[in-house]
């Protein structure tokens, strides 16, 4: 793989003297030769200790590159077409679909870059906004959070957004739950102690055993993970990644998982919607 | 070596050694250092290279090491171990291998020999929670012994 090092003390030398140094690739993201995406901007003004975001696709390999720059290559659309089956699949009490109500899906362009929000008091992700919106448009039975069927409508709303900048809000009445997930983004959880920023923040660029570690940023989820063959939501990502620091980690769906999702959402505010994303 | 050190730290210590090896809660640090063996007993090298790459003390996910360059996927979070015994004497390394915090308060080594303090401890990584007074430290006595009695073979070329 790549600096993975076995070697001289001169390049151990210029690490010590440079902890945090990051190294994303210098690759240029284009979709279908068109969409030109934003992958490195200047970090949005809350963010005290990081001046430039990057998107995860930069610090993946070329191989695991190129599976995103063609949507006919991309395993994710797979996943998007079955989204799109569901829209036109009647289900629930009032037998309807989506397309009943919902003439065109690319109507929903903006919608995703601006999740979670809060609506009617509560922090809501676009988990909740499906099912909510099922039970009360069509009187259909909640979706699993990171099943099939959900993940795959997540990443079909998504897509209608991809290319706009992440914008999610964090002042007035988000701010309490952003300041939850900030807290939690710092907190040394598990046997291990270690917080999200100690890996996606103070060591992004560096090698983790086998992995590259990027800044954890989450404007392409859900993503197609190479490793799992599926659509992995933003929670059961941040399960994996907490479960890995040898403690006990929240539930999918959980409200400290709402609040986590607004403040690393916030992280990303400026990179583009690459949704649905390839990795590792 | 350990009849150089101040009384008290090594009396709890031999005292210690005689029956069973220190307790983590009662390891005594000195300036980040352990003074004498946890188990009153030596390290096992070999063992201790096990160690460096596998189970519980995958130290190779942060540190490069020369010495194991034949094992894939040295991570870069940590400098090298390279030449590690003359940075460091032997009671500092023990002290580090067992609580790296003691010596580097912020640092993201984590405690190998600590069985108390941690937020949302889990059960290994299951994801589940433990009940706080089953949980062990990440190595046991014997195995912080063997590692550094690998890290003190550890010399620059
Ligand atoms: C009975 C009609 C009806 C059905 C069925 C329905 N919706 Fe809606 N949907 C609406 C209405 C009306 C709005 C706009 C008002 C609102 O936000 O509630 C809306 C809003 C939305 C929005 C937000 C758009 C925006 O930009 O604010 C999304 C996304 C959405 N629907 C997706 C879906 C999906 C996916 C389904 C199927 C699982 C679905 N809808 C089924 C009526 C419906
Ligand atoms: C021990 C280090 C470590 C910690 C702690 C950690 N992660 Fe990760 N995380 C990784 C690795 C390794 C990957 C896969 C490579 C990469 O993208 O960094 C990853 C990937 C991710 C991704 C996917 C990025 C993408 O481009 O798709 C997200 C999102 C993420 N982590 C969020 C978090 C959050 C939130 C936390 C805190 C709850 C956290 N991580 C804690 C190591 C860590
Ligand atoms: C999560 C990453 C991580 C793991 C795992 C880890 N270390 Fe470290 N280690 C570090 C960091 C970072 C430092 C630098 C100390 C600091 O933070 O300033 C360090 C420092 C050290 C030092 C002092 C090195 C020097 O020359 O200054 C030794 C010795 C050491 N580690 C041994 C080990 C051993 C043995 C293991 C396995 C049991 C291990 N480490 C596992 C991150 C790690």
């Amino acid at each position: 793989m790549r600096t993975i090092l076995t070697a001289g003390s001169f390049a151990v030398v210029a690490l010590l003297a440079a902890p945090a140094l990051a190294d994303p690739d210098e690759d240029n993201l284009v979709i279908n030769d068109e969409l030109q995406m934003v992958t490195e901007t200047a970090a949005p003004a809350h963010m005290e200790h990081v001046d430039t975001i990057y998107s995860g696709w930069r610090f993946r390999t070329d191989e695991t590159q190129a599976l995103q720059i063609d949507d006919f290559e991309n395993p994710a659309m797979i996943f998007v077409d079955q989204g799109m089956d569901l829209f036109n699949s009647v289900d629930g009490t009032e037998g309807k679909s989506c397309a009943s109500c919902h003439e065109d899906v690319a109507a929903f362009a903006g919608f995703h870059a601006e999740m979670p929000k809060v609506m009617n008091g509560k922090l809501v992700v676009m988990e909740d906004f499906i099912n909510g919106h099922r039970a009360r448009a069509m009187g259909a039975e909640p979706w699993k959070w990171s099943g099939p069927e959900m993940q795959a409508m997540v990443a079909l709303i998504g897509l209608q957004s991809r290319g706009m900048p992440m914008n999610v809000k964090i002042d007035g009445d988000a701010a309490p739950y952003w300041e939850q997930g900030k807290e939690m983004y710092y907190t040394r959880y598990g046997q291990l102690e270690l917080s999200c920023a100690n890996c996606h923040e103070d060591s992004y660029g560096l090698m983790i055993r086998a992995d590259h570690l990027s800044q954890g940023q989450i404007n392409g989820f859900p993503t197609y993970r190479l490793k799992q063959a599926k659509l992995i939501s933003r929670h059961n990502r941040f399960r994996g990644c907490i479960r890995d620091t040898r403690a006990e980690t929240f539930a999918e769906g959980s409200d400290e998982f709402r609040a986590l999702e607004l403040y690393v959402a916030s992280r990303s505010n400026g990179l583009s919607v690459e949704t649905p994303a390839v990795r590792q | 070596m350990r009849v150089t050190l101040t009384a008290l730290a090594t009396l709890a210590l031999a005292g210690a050694a005689l029956a069973e090896p220190v307790a983590p809660m009662d390891v005594v640090y000195e300036d980040g250092a352990i003074a004498g063996s946890l188990t009153g007993m030596a390290g096992d090298p070999d063992n201790g290279a096990k160690l460096m790459n596998k189970g519980a003390g995958n130290c190779i996910a942060c540190h490069q090491v020369t010495a194991l360059e034949t094992l894939p996927f040295h991570g870069e979070i940590g400098p090298s171990l390279d030449g590690v015994s003359e940075r460091w004497s032997v009671a500092e390394i023990r002290g580090i291998v067992a609580n790296a915090k003691e010596m580097f308060p912020e640092t993201m080594m984590p405690s190998f020999y600590r069985d108390t303090g941690f937020i949302r401890p889990g059960k290994a990584y299951t994801g589940k929670g433990i009940d706080p007074a089953e949980l062990t430290p990440l190595l046991t006595a014997q195995e912080i012994e063997d590692l550094v009695s690998y890290l003190i073979t550890l010399k620059y070329e």
